[in-house]
C-alpha cells in the first residue's frame, strides 16, 4: 500500500500545501478560512482539526519516550507511519486487516493494532513499540523469557506477540495457561511456537523461576 | 487506501452538522471495521468524522438504568464493575468477540455499526445486494457455511457478526441517538434490520444520525446467564451460533426469561416464543429441549450451512442448562 505517495495523476498542490502546513504549526485557524474551500471553511469553525484529499497534516506523538511532532496524510495508519516515515520496522505489517497482531504496539499503556488505527487518530499520545520495549541492552524481562524458552521460529510475529503479553501481563490476564491463550488469541503464529510463548508468559508470571 | 478529507469535531453539535454537509463522510471512532472496509474498497468514504473528541466516554448509573457512552471501549465496558455485577451477560459477550488489541480499540456504538464479515460483500468483484444494491447476491448460491438461518431473503443471507449486540438485544436496551433533528430513542431489538428488499441498509439509523449511548434497563438477570459462542476455533473468530440467556430463576420456577442468538441472522435473533414457553415452568432439560424446538421452527438452509440448525438446537439447550447451573 503506498500511503503517503501521492498516486501520480495528481498534480501536487505544493504552494497550497505548504503554506496550510506553516500556518496549522502556528495552530491559526484564521488562514485556514481564506485557504479553504467553501465547505471546509463552514467545518473549520467548529473542527479542531482538518486536513483536505492529500493534504499533510501536523500530529503530535511521544513514541518510545521521544515527542515528535511530525507531519502525515490522514489515511496513513499508525503502523505505517511507524515503518514507513519512522523506520521503526520492529513492528510488523502481517495482514494489513487486524487479524494476525502482528502490528501490536502500546497506545497509553494499552495493546491495539496499530494497522486498524489513522496516525492522525492519535494526536497527543504515548506509542511504544518493540523499540521502546528494552532499556538500552538490558532486555524487557519477556524479551527475555521468550529467548528463554524458544518462544519464535521464524520471528515474523514476535515483536506483536511480545507486545500483546507485555500488555497481557499488565491487564492481569494472565493468571492461568488458559487464560493466557484466550487473551493471546489475538497474535497468529504460523510456525506454532504457541506452547512456548505460553511458557514465557507463565515464567514472567511467577517471577521468572520456573524456566 | 483512497484519499479522503479528515476533520476532528470538538462537539456533538459539529459532528452531526459535519455530516449533514457531506454526505460521503463516515464518522470514525476506533476504525477497526472501517478502515479494514477502506482497505479492501468496500467503502470508500471522501471525508472521516473523528468523533474520539465527543464526551461520549461515560458509564453512569442513572437511577436504576445504567448509561453507557457510545465511544466507551469495549474493553473498559467488559472490565466495568457495574456491568460485572448487574450485567455479567453483557461483559461475557463482550470477551467472546474479537481480541484484546481489538476491544481496546472498538467502541460500543462501532460495535453496532459494524458490517457483515460476509466474504461475497468483501470481494468487490462478487455480486452482493448489500455493497451494491441490484447486482445479486453471490451468497445465495455460492459458499455459505457461514449464513443467515433465520430471516434472510432472496437478496441477502448475510449475518451482523457483533457479540454484544446479541447480549444488549437479550437485555432489551435502548439506543439512543442524536441528529439534526434532536435525539431519539430506539429499542434495541429495532435498531438492527431483516434484509428485505434493502440490504444495503443495516440499521435504522438515518445518514446523518449518530449514536450517542445504549441504556439498559434494570432486570433481575445477574445470577443466571450464559452467553455461549460456537466458533471454529476456541477463540477470536466470528460465531456459527452463539446464545445468550438470561434467566431468574426462584422456587425452582423460571420468573423470566431472555434468549437471542447471534450468527443466524440479519441482526441479533431473539427468540419470544421460546420464552414465552419457558416463563413459569420448571428448568429441566426436557423445557429446555422444548423451547429450543420451538426456536428452530422456520430455519431456513442453504446449501453449506444445514449444520447451522442442529448446532443452533443443542446450543440454545446447553446455554439454558449452563444459565439454570450457574
Amino acid at each position: 500500500m503506498p500511503q503517503g505517495n501521492k498516486p501520480s495523476s495528481v498534480p501536487p498542490k505544493k504552494d497550497k500545501q505548504e503554506a496550510r502546513r506553516d500556518f496549522l504549526k502556528q495552530s491559526s485557524a484564521v488562514m485556514a478560512l481564506a485557504l479553504a474551500p467553501p465547505l471546509v471553511l463552514k467545518a473549520a469553525q467548529h473542527d479542531e482539526a482538518i486536513a483536505a484529499v492529500f493534504e499533510k497534516m501536523p500530529v503530535s506523538l511521544e513514541i518510545n519516550g521521544k515527542k515528535m511532532q511530525l507531519s502525515v496524510e490522514p489515511r496513513v495508519t499508525l503502523l505505517d507511519l511507524l515503518r514507513e516515515q519512522l523506520a521503526l520496522t520492529g513492528t510488523k505489517k502481517g495482514c494489513d486487516h487486524g487479524q494476525c497482531g502482528a502490528c501490536t504496539v502500546h497506545v497509553n499503556g494499552q495493546r491495539i493494532n496499530s494497522c486498524l488505527t489513522l496516525a492522525v487518530m492519535q494526536e497527543g499520545k504515548k506509542i511504544t513499540t518493540i523499540e521502546g520495549l528494552s532499556n538500552g541492552d538490558q532486555l524487557h524481562p519477556v524479551q527475555e523469557a521468550f529467548i528463554r524458552h524458544d518462544g519464535f521460529q521464524c520471528g515474523y510475529c514476535t515483536p506483536g506477540q511480545i507486545m500483546s503479553a507485555v500488555a497481557c501481563l499488565n491487564e492481569g490476564h494472565a493468571g492461568s495457561p488458559e487464560q493466557i491463550r484466550e487473551f493471546m488469541s489475538g497474535n497468529i503464529c504460523r510456525c506454532g511456537a504457541y506452547d512456548n510463548i505460553v511458557n514465557a508468559i507463565m515464567d514472567v508470571k511467577n517471577g521468572g523461576q520456573t524456566a | 487506501m483512497n484519499p479522503f478529507s479528515y476533520v476532528r469535531p470538538n462537539s456533538l453539535k459539529a459532528a452531526i452538522e459535519a455530516m449533514a454537509r457531506d454526505h460521503s463522510a463516515r464518522f470514525i471512532a476506533g476504525g477497526t471495521n472501517l478502515l479494514d472496509l477502506m482497505k479492501n474498497g468496500v467503502a470508500l468514504p471522501e471525508k472521516l468524522i473523528d468523533i474520539n473528541q465527543l464526551p461520549l466516554r461515560e458509564i453512569r448509573q442513572d437511577g436504576n438504568t445504567l448509561h453507557i457512552g457510545a465511544l466507551v471501549l469495549n474493553s473498559d465496558l467488559a472490565a466495568h464493575d457495574l456491568v460485572k455485577t448487574q450485567h455479567p451477560l453483557l461483559s461475557e459477550a463482550l470477551l467472546a468477540g474479537a481480541s484484546q488489541q481489538l476491544r481496546n480499540m472498538a467502541t460500543v456504538g462501532g460495535n453496532m455499526m459494524q458490517r457483515t464479515r460476509c466474504s461475497y460483500f468483501y470481494d468487490t468483484s462478487m455480486p452482493c445486494n448489500k455493497r451494491q444494491p441490484n447486482s445479486g447476491c453471490g451468497a445465495t448460491g455460492g459458499i455459505n457455511r457461514m449464513h443467515a438461518i433465520f430471516g434472510a431473503s432472496d437478496n441477502c443471507i448475510a449475518v451482523h457478526p457483533s457479540d454484544m449486540c446479541v447480549a444488549l438485544a437479550a437485555l432489551d436496551a435502548t439506543v439512543l441517538v442524536a441528529g439534526p433533528k434532536g435525539e431519539r430513542r430506539i429499542p434495541f431489538t429495532d435498531f438492527h434490520r431483516l434484509p428485505g428488499n434493502t440490504p444495503q441498509l443495516d440499521n435504522n439509523l438515518a445518514k446523518n444520525e449518530l449514536i450517542t449511548a445504549v441504556e439498559i434497563p434494570p432486570h433481575p438477570f445477574t445470577k443466571h446467564t450464559c452467553y455461549l459462542k460456537v466458533r471454529d476455533r476456541a477463540s477470536y473468530a466470528f460465531a456459527l451460533v452463539s446464545v445468550a440467556v438470561a434467566m431468574d430463576i426462584s422456587d425452582n420456577v423460571i420468573r423470566n426469561v431472555r434468549i437471542a442468538m447471534g450468527g443466524v441472522a440479519h441482526k441479533p435473533w431473539r427468540l419470544p416464543d421460546a420464552e414465552k414457553a419457558l416463563t413459569g415452568k420448571t428448568p429441566t432439560s426436557d423445557n429446555f429441549r422444548l423451547a429450543a424446538n420451538i426456536a428452530i421452527q422456520g430455519a431456513k438452509t442453504y446449501a453449506h450451512n444445514g449444520f447451522k440448525k442442529e448446532l443452533a438446537f443443542n446450543s440454545i439447550q446447553t446455554a439454558l442448562l449452563k444459565a439454570a447451573t450457574a
